[in-house]
Formats: structure tokens, C-alpha cells, sequence
């Protein structure tokens, strides 16, 4: 240590308080960071914790007879012992499947079969059952006629009514519908108006207002939007209700605003000697704009509108107001049909009564998590890939 | 049309030897200049310019002769890039720029209202005091204008063009072997005389440059400099400068801005050996400035 004393107007004699609170100041915000991660770990301790189990389903192995009975009803397929064990979802289709294929009839055939929500929540979780029923459960797991498997159902159904055969198929068909139809509406429009304002609009009174009320349009309730989507598509457009087009319009009304104002952003990231070098080639403005500013603007626009799709994706409450959080087994097979959409199934699930949709609702919201988590690393990634130094 | 493509100079290391025959060449011209006036390519009557109320250009009047490097130098804010700027019309893109007075190429007003700024700004070239290739292949560089205004048909005479235009900028040894890499990948120098030879693609008749080399480093300075007298036996140059001592080696007029009016005009040996005006001999003698 320098013995020196130092002298001059920054010998401040507080400079050890000064010190200890610069010390406690960065403490402070240390702890909101740990309070911030804490929170994050406690939920995803959460969701995963009561969803994993969803993504396994309790099979039961039946012989299933074609025989008169069941082609009237195809709970007379299984023995009576059975009926109360397997899921009533595996032999509804009998009769038809019969109907399809005379043959079948007088055969038998051995195959697994979903158990019962309440059977599965009794194995997994020990969820109380009759005492009869779980004496029988159990003799058949000792037996090895009961096993646990991977729930491929889950993904290639869509919802129903027996939380054992609820799947999130037609739910991620229909997102796909509204982003898609989101995309193709509120990209152009966005990347247009976001041009048009940055490139070629003078600065008047009238761009400046139409700048403010983007902003602010940016910060609208999402739930205003759905209002403004039932009057203009539902209402004065006729687009049917429900339907992946009314919700797809009505979130595209509602990323709009995030698009431009994301594209507006990455116009005015191209240094403007760029555009001075081609002026001075003899390009006009639109020439300018398509051969140079757009491509070098390109991943940043890409990086907004992803971002703004992610938050249309994770959005429920205006397309509760357009009619899409409802119960929809079939997964939509056009824009004009009704479709709902990963958070509206999630929400939908979690309104049931039964024990079985609680980890339904889980592995909903991590399917949910994980495609937003890989839309944002989309974006991360391209604009960490095509950022440009200048 | 290409034929006497100009070679690069073997000795870019060797600079200080090419300067100095650079210099007495640039002399003698200025001596002859005096006698045989040459042709006059640009023309400014009574420029006067405003940016909104401010008034940055006073009546200004300048000459600017064919096939020579004319130097604009004076103190920052003194208006010779709001002037160089006009000379291509690249003021129009500032709405708030009004510009009155007259300024001919070639006997021909370019500020009337028949004529094409595409045009002639594929007549009057810029380079820019920020080498600002775009963010392209080098050859998409140079290719862009030329295929922009259809100056070429076929794709050969487009790769000729490219080769000759860097040939023309001294920059094709250097770059021959790497053409598809982009542009902004080249050093300060080069990226500079990349925008030198993406401005000759379109065969201009006047190139402006906007302190060209004011962000190299010196060897790249000299070799820019170098280039210049090369170029002026083709084209006319207006070049602005702050360094006084490039203006005395490579332009062969001068023209003095203080305050956004030209005080003083003249072949550059003279202006900076015998100056008439006070103000410019303390502004080259470092008094102020």
C-alpha cells in the first residue's frame, strides 16, 4: 500500500462510505437478479414436475372379439373384467371398423390399450380408487398386463372429453393455421408501412401523428384487439366464428404494430452512408431501398417478426373474444374451419374437473414453452448470424 | 473501349518518389493552365444555399477546368462539401436544402427541371470521406451501377467492366483472386478505392471525392493520392481536403472557402506560394483554421 496520501479536490474523507455504498447498491441488485432466477426455476420446477408424467400413459393388454355385440357397441368386445379397466376410447371405433372390414367378424386380437384416467392417476400418483377395482389393478400389473408407456397419443390426437385420449394434436395444427395466417397479413403490411415511414415519408405533422398512434397501438390491451377483431372480421366481414382466419386476422391486427415498429428499427441500423453511396451511383429511392437497405435490414426484420409471432402464439385473451377457446376434438383441416390454438387448449384443460387434465394442462404449457423457446432462439441465432459490423 | 487500361504502379511501397513526380508535374500543368485555359467542365454562377434559415453558401463562383484536379480546402464548416454536394445534386435528398444560383456540366444547367438526377449523377461520381463500399461482393460492388443503368448486355462485358474499373483503381492485383468476398471485408485503403472504382463503372466525367483519404492511414493516403493524378487524365476531379498539403500535391487548382464564400481561386502553386488574400495566407500558414 502507497503511505502517500493523496490530496486535491477528489480526496473525498467520505470515500469509504462511498465505497460500502457502491458495495451495497451492487448487492441490492445481485439480489433482484437471484429473486428474478428463483422465480424462473420455481416455475419450471413446477410445470415440468406436474406435467413429465403426461408424456407416459398406463396400457392395459386386452383381447378384443369381433363378434355380433361389439358390432353394436364396442365395449362388448372386452371381457366384462376389462370394461372397467380400459379406456372407452379403444373400442369405440369397433363398430365402425367392422362396418369398414367384414372380415374381422369371429376374430379376436391382442393389443394394448390406454387404461382409464382414473387407473393411470392411480398408478402414477396413488389417487384413490374402489377398493375392488384396485385389488384387480394391481393383480394385472404384478401379472405384467399392465405397463407404462410412451404417450405418442398425446401428440396425434386432439382433445377429448376422456382426459386419457387428449392430445394437443389439433390444438398445434391450429396454431399453425393462425401463425401462418398471421404471418401472411401483418408481415407484408407491416414491412411495408414500416418502409413507406422510414424511407420515403417526409417528417410532417401527419407522419409524426401516424408514428405516435404505432407506438401506441403497440401497447393496446391484447384484449381490444380481440373486440376489434369480432366487429370488423366476425361482424362486418362474415369470417366465421371460431374459425383460424377470424383468430389468425385478429392476431395479425395485433402484432402489427410490434412488426413495424421492429422493421422501423432495423431500417435506421443501416448506416446511412450506404444509402448516400448509392444515391451518389444513381439509384433512385426505391432502388435504394429493395437493393440495400432492405438486405442488409433483412435478419433484423426477420428477428422482430418472429418475436412478434412468439407473443401472438402465447396469446388467449382475444381469441377468446373471436371464439376459438373452445372444445375442438378434430384438428381443423382449413382456415374457414374452427380451430383452437396451444394456449386456448391449455386454458381449456385447465377448466376440467378431472385429476387426469391437471398434468394435461402441464405438458400443455411445456409444449407451449418449448416452441416459444425455440422461436426465440430462431431469432437470437439470426440475428447473431447475420448481424453486421459496419 | 478499354483498351488502354491503365496498369497499376508497380511501386505503391516506394509512394514518396511517385508524390514528389506527382507534385512537379502537377506545377508545370498549373503554369501552362495559366496561358492555355483549358476547357471549363463545371461551371457555379452566384451558388447561394440555405439548410432552412441558415444561410451556408454566399454567391459563390468557381471554375471547375476538364481533366483536372481541382482542391477545395478551408475550415470545418466552410461549406466546400455543402458546395461539392451540389455539384452532384446530392443536397435534394435534405428536405430542409434550398439552393438558388446556377451550376453548369458542360454549358447545361443541372438544376433544371428536365434534368435527370439519375443521370447525372451517373456523370458526376462521388467518393465519400467514410469508405463505404456496400455490404456486397467486391465484384457485386462494382457490377451494381453498371448493370442498374444497362450500361452492359452480356455477362462478359460485365466481368470485363469489373476488371478494368478495379484495374483503373489500382486495386486489382490485390483483389483479382478474391472477388465473390464482400467488399467491407477489405482494408480502409482498399474499401476507399473500391468506391473509386465502383464510381469509374459507370464512366463518369466528374468524380467528386469528400476528403477521400481523410480516414486512411498514410501509406493508403499516398497511394489514393497516387491514383488521383492517374484519374485526372480521364476524368475531372473536385476533390475537398483538409490536408493542405494533399491539395498542394495533387490538385492543380485551389479554391479557398471561409464562411461559405470562395475568397480565393487559383492555380494551386500560386495560391500557396503567393497568396492574394490575407485571410488565405494565414489559413495555409496554420495561423487559424
Amino acid at each position: 500500500m502507497s503511505t502517500r496520501r493523496l490530496t486535491g479536490s477528489a480526496n473525498d474523507p467520505h470515500i469509504r462510505r462511498r465505497y460500502r455504498a457502491e458495495k451495497r447498491f451492487k448487492a441490492y441488485c445481485i439480489g433482484a437478479v437471484g429473486i428474478a432466477f428463483a422465480i424462473i426455476v420455481a416455475f419450471f420446477t413446477d410445470i415440468i414436475s406436474q406435467g413429465y408424467t403426461a408424456f407416459w400413459q398406463h396400457q392395459v393388454q386386452v383381447t378384443l372379439e369381433y363378434n355380433d355385440r361389439s358390432a353394436r357397441l364396442g365395449q362388448f368386445a372386452l371381457d366384462s373384467d376389462m370394461r372397467d379397466i380400459a379406456s372407452r376410447g379403444a373400442t369405440r371405433s369397433i363398430p365402425l371398423e367392422m362396418e369398414d372390414n367384414p372380415d374381422l367378424m369371429g376374430t379376436t386380437d391382442q393389443r394394448w390399450v390406454p387404461v382409464k384416467a382414473e387407473i393411470d392417476q392411480y398408478l402414477k400418483h396413488g389417487h384413490d380408487l374402489p377398493a375392488e377395482l384396485r385389488q384387480q389393478v394391481d393383480a394385472l400389473a404384478d401379472s405384467g398386463r399392465i405397463q407404462s408407456a410412451f404417450n405418442t397419443r398425446f401428440f396425434t390426437t386432439g382433445d377429448s372429453k376422456l382426459p386419457e385420449l387428449a392430445g394437443i394434436f389439433s390444438a398445434a395444427v391450429g396454431t399453425l393455421y393462425v401463425l401462418g395466417i398471421t404471418l401472411v397479413f401483418a408481415f407484408p403490411i407491416g414491412v411495408m408501412s414500416a418502409v413507406y415511414l422510414e424511407e420515403f415519408a417526409p417528417d410532417n405533422k401527419l407522419t409524426q401523428t401516424i408514428e405516435v398512434n404505432i407506438n401506441n397501438l403497440a401497447a393496446v390491451p391484447s384484449i381490444i384487439f380481440g373486440l376489434l377483431g369480432l366487429a370488423l372480421f366476425i361482424n362486418f366481414f362474415g369470417v366465421p366464428r371460431s374459425s383460424a382466419l377470424a383468430g389468425g386476422l385478429t392476431l395479425g391486427l395485433m402484432t402489427l404494430p410490434i412488426i413495424i415498429i421492429s422493421t422501423r428499427a432495423a431500417l435506421r441500423a443501416v448506416p446511412d452512408p450506404i444509402r448516400q453511396g448509392a444515391f451518389a451511383m444513381g439509384c433512385s429511392r426505391w432502388q435504394v431501398v429493395r437493393d440495400h437497405v432492405l438486405p442488409s435490414s433483412l435478419p433484423g426484420i426477420l428477428t422482430g417478426t418472429i418475436i412478434g409471432l412468439a407473443q401472438a402464439m402465447g396469446e388467449t385473451a382475444p381469441l377468446i373474444i373471436v371464439g376459438m377457446i373452445a372444445y375442438i376434438p378434430e384438428a381443423p383441416s382449413g382456415i374457414f374451419e374452427s380451430a383452437t390454438v396451444l394456449p386456448a387448449q391449455v386454458f381449456t384443460w385447465a377448466s376440467e374437473p378431472q385429476q387426469a387434465y391437471v398434468e394435461k394442462t402441464a405438458a400443455g404449457i411445456m409444449v407451449l414453452l418449448a416452441v416459444l423457446l425455440t422461436l426465440n432462439a430462431t431469432a437470437v441465432f439470426l440475428r447473431r448470424k447475420f448481424e453486421r459490423r459496419w | 473501349m478499354y483498351s488502354e487500361a491503365t496498369t497499376e504502379s508497380p511501386e505503391t511501397t516506394e509512394s514518396v518518389t511517385a508524390m514528389t513526380t506527382g507534385q512537379t508535374d502537377t506545377s508545370t500543368q498549373a503554369q501552362t493552365a495559366g496561358t492555355a485555359e483549358k476547357n471549363v467542365k463545371v461551371k457555379a454562377e452566384n451558388v447561394r444555399l440555405w439548410y432552412g434559415q441558415t444561410q451556408a453558401l454566399h454567391d459563390l463562383n468557381l471554375d471547375i477546368h476538364e481533366n483536372e484536379v481541382t482542391a477545395l480546402i478551408g475550415p470545418s464548416g466552410c461549406g466546400k462539401s455543402s458546395f461539392l454536394r451540389c455539384l452532384n445534386r446530392m443536397n435534394d435528398l435534405i428536405p430542409s436544402v434550398r439552393i438558388e444560383g446556377q451550376i453548369t456540366l458542360d454549358g447545361e444547367d443541372i438544376y433544371h427541371p428536365d434534368v435527370d438526377v439519375v443521370q447525372l449523377r451517373s456523370n458526376v461520381g462521388m467518393v465519400f470521406q467514410k469508405p463505404n463500399p456496400f455490404p456486397k461482393s467486391i465484384y457485386e460492388n462494382i457490377a451494381y451501377a453498371p448493370r442498374l443503368h444497362g450500361i452492359v448486355n452480356s455477362r462478359r462485358d460485365l466481368d470485363e467492366l469489373v476488371e478494368h474499373s478495379l484495374k483503373r483503381a489500382g486495386l486489382w492485383r490485390e483483389v483479382s483472386d478474391r472477388l465473390q468476398t464482400p467488399g467491407t471485408a477489405l482494408s480502409g485503403g482498399q474499401q476507399q478505392r473500391l468506391c473509386i472504382a465502383r464510381a469509374i463503372a459507370v464512366n463518369p466525367e466528374v468524380i467528386l471525392m469528400d476528403e477521400p483519404a481523410s480516414s486512411l492511414d498514410p501509406l493508403a493516403t499516398a497511394t489514393i493520392e497516387e491514383l488521383i493524378d492517374e484519374l485526372k487524365d480521364r476524368y475531372t476531379i473536385a476533390i475537398v481536403t483538409h490536408n493542405l498539403q494533399q491539395a498542394a500535391r495533387v490538385a492543380g487548382y485551389t479554391a479557398f472557402f471561409h464562411m461559405g464564400e470562395i475568397v480565393e481561386f487559383n492555380d494551386t502553386d500560386t495560391l500557396f506560394t503567393n497568396p492574394r488574400e490575407q485571410k488565405t495566407e494565414d489559413y495555409i500558414t496554420g495561423r487559424y483554421g
